[in-house]
């Protein structure tokens, strides 16, 4: 039990503080730090830290090695808030994408990085759920539907919708910058 | 102001603090000197000024309490009139902080309440420093873990033992709707917020595919114009601003297009500036028993007259009252109150990044495989050294042949370290040796 009063002395204003005096890491910062040391990239996947000092805000580049989206290079922006862990960080793809988890403003629909975020998952767990929808494009949970609808009735079409898309040209309507590595 | 304390209205008080009983803690001295600390020496902060903050307020001024500071950056809305009652409709638009001063250094003599009109975040340690214990109600999450890692900062330990005379309490009080709870944390000694932050639900959120292609409920609607109409269309060139009533009719129009046009009912303005702002509803009577709870827990704290509850207490007063206390555990792990900051003498002034890095894998209770490190210098986060990530690794092996010195690092500089063999990012303070020639660089 602690006694707040037990040495009879009181505080008073401009005492100098015996600790304390210099900033100290947030939980988040200190958190992120350990995810960032401790990332295990597949050997498909590379990070870019445009500013060192700052570890919350950075790219991972995807390029698949097999899968419908072999030979294509995916920038994905990670913007880690001062909630982390108990949030998720917010993802985004730089890259035009014709995938059905993705749509053509990259907004991504990876059940982790929303409804099923937990804060025992890390930066790592991330990067693999990303890695796996270019390896397996989901079509039950679409955000780009046509891209899903092709995939489900036509693996095919899907199949040269993608290589267009990914040298860049039109799929349907909408036009694909060049993502080749 | 003189001692005063044999006034009348203290009376009630004085049969508290100068009569001992079954209830009173075993260290407790009943004596008339026990009123007098209260009145004139104990000093603290209320953090928040809103539905909590009023009642804390009116509650410790009441009981005794006359140092009191309190630190709000919020201003009042119409909205908050129904429950904020140290505000008035002429107050609209003025420092809540400020105005609930005014009103109780007015209302209750000799107590003084001083207002700082900031975030939590523009005061520093030795602001913090100052009080023997701290009250808050807050609805935000970062602000609490803010304000628990500040405490925990704050702990001075002496050969690993905690110093208790750098604890400061943390009472804290929170509630949404019917619910609510009240805690006593005394940092260092028993849980914290960071060891029981699995507490605070997650915010409700929805699949991405589900509001992009299949919405149910008028909620979809709404969170598809948050997340993925308004970063595309931007039309008003900035981030959404809850308080602007412009942006909230503009999500409203949309999300009724999208909620007509896929047949959901319910969709009205006030949904959506609910999610928009993320309102908890708040109900009068809760953060009047959770503010109470607090007070009487500041009270028993500054005068030891009884035990303090321990140490987490919840509320539910939906359907009758319900309420339940237990002892919330500290986590073993936790990122901010498991840590006895350990100190690294360092003799050499020339002492390289290179050489720290090798003695943190080399010193046998260490034995670290491949640290990453930061610090904080000059009050901005610094990536000393990374060498797992390659991007990093280039940027920062330019550290490795510098002198500590000339990274910027001093005596009682804190390096935070993280690698595979700790749970945890560990920090080290480092203690130059002060007979070398640093001072002079
Ligand atoms: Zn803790």
């Amino acid at each position: 039990m602690i006694k707040l009063f037990s040495l009879k002395q009181a505080k008073k204003d401009g005492e100098s503080p015996k600790a304390g005096t210099q900033k100290k890491a947030s939980a988040a910062q200190l958190r992120i730090t350990k995810d960032i040391n401790e990332l295990n990239l597949p050997k498909t996947c590379g990070t870019e830290f445009p500013d060192p000092d700052d570890l919350l805000s950075f790219k991972l580049i995807i390029c698949p090695d097999e899968g419908f989206y072999r030979g294509g290079r995916f920038v994905f922006s990670f913007k880690v808030g001062p909630n982390y862990p108990h949030e998720p960080p917010k993802v985004k793809c730089e890259t035009q994408v014709y995938h059905p988890n993705i749509d053509l403003d990259g907004n991504v629909c990876l059940n982790i990085l929303r409804e099923d975020w937990k804060p025992v998952l890390t930066i790592n767990s991330i990067v693999y759920g990303l890695q796996y929808l270019f390896l397996e494009p989901n079509p039950e949970d679409p955000l780009n539907k046509d891209a899903a609808e092709v995939l489900q009735n036509n693996r095919r079409a899907f199949e040269q919708n993608v290589a267009k898309a990914m040298r860049g040209g039109y799929v349907g309507s909408y036009y694909f910058e060049r993502c080749l590595k | 102001m003189g001692s005063d304390y044999t006034h009348r209205r203290w009376s009630n008080l004085r049969k508290v603090l100068e009569r001992s009983g079954p209830f009173c803690r075993p260290d407790f001295e009943p004596s008339s000197e026990n009123l007098q600390m209260l009145l004139e020496r104990c000093k603290v902060l209320v953090v928040g000024a809103g539905g909590l903050g009023c009642e804390l307020l009116k509650n410790l001024a009441l009981m005794g309490f006359r140092h009191i500071h309190v630190i709000d950056m919020d201003t009042i809305e119409l909205s908050n009139l129904n429950r904020q009652f140290l505000f008035r409709h002429k107050d609209i638009g003025s420092y809540k902080a400020e105005v609930a001063a005014k009103f109780i250094n007015a209302r209750v003599p000799g107590c003084n309440v001083i207002a700082h009109n900031c975030e939590i975040q523009a005061k520093d340690a030795a602001f913090y420093q100052q009080f023997h214990m701290i009250i808050c109600g807050l609805d935000s999450i970062v602000a609490r873990r803010w304000l628990n890692g500040m405490l925990i900062s704050l702990l001075v330990y002496e050969n690993g033992t905690l110093e208790q005379g750098s604890v400061i309490p943390l009472i804290d009080g929170g509630t949404e709707g019917f619910k609510g709870n009240a805690r006593v944390i005394l940092p260092g000694m028993n849980p914290c917020i960071e060891c029981t932050l699995d507490l605070y639900p997650p915010q409700v959120t929805y699949p991405l595919c589900t509001i992009a292609n299949t919405p149910r409920l008028p909620e979809h609607c709404v969170e598809y114009v948050k997340v993925i109409q308004w970063p595309k269309e931007n039309p008003f060139d900035c981030a959404i601003d809850g308080d602007d009533p412009q942006h909230i009719n503009w999500i409203y129009e949309k999300s009724n297009e999208r909620a007509t046009q896929f047949g959901i009912q319910g969709l009205t303005y006030r949904l959506v500036q609910g999610i928009i702002k993320n309102i908890i509803p708040a109900v009068a009577s809760t953060n009047a028993v959770i503010a109470a709870i607090c007070a009487t827990e500041a009270f028993k704290l500054a005068t030891s007259c009884s035990a303090s509850l321990n140490n987490y207490m919840v509320l539910n007063n939906l359907d009758g009252v319900y309420t339940y206390t237990y002892e919330a555990e500290k986590k073993q792990n936790c990122l901010a109150c498991s840590q006895v900051p350990r100190e690294l003498e360092i003799k050499d002034s020339k002492y390289k990044l290179q050489d720290l890095i090798e003695l943190l894998c080399e010193r046998p209770d260490l034995q670290m495989k491949s640290p990453g490190l930061t610090a904080i210098i000059n009050g901005k986060n610094k990536t000393l050294y990374i060498q797992t990530v390659s991007s990093i690794e280039q940027k920062t092996r330019e550290n490795l042949s510098k002198t500590l010195i000339e990274l910027g690092l001093k005596d009682d500089s804190e390096i935070n370290i993280a690698d595979i063999t700790t749970p945890n990012t560990v920090t080290l303070k480092l203690k130059f040796s002060h007979n070398d020639s640093i001072s002079r660089q």
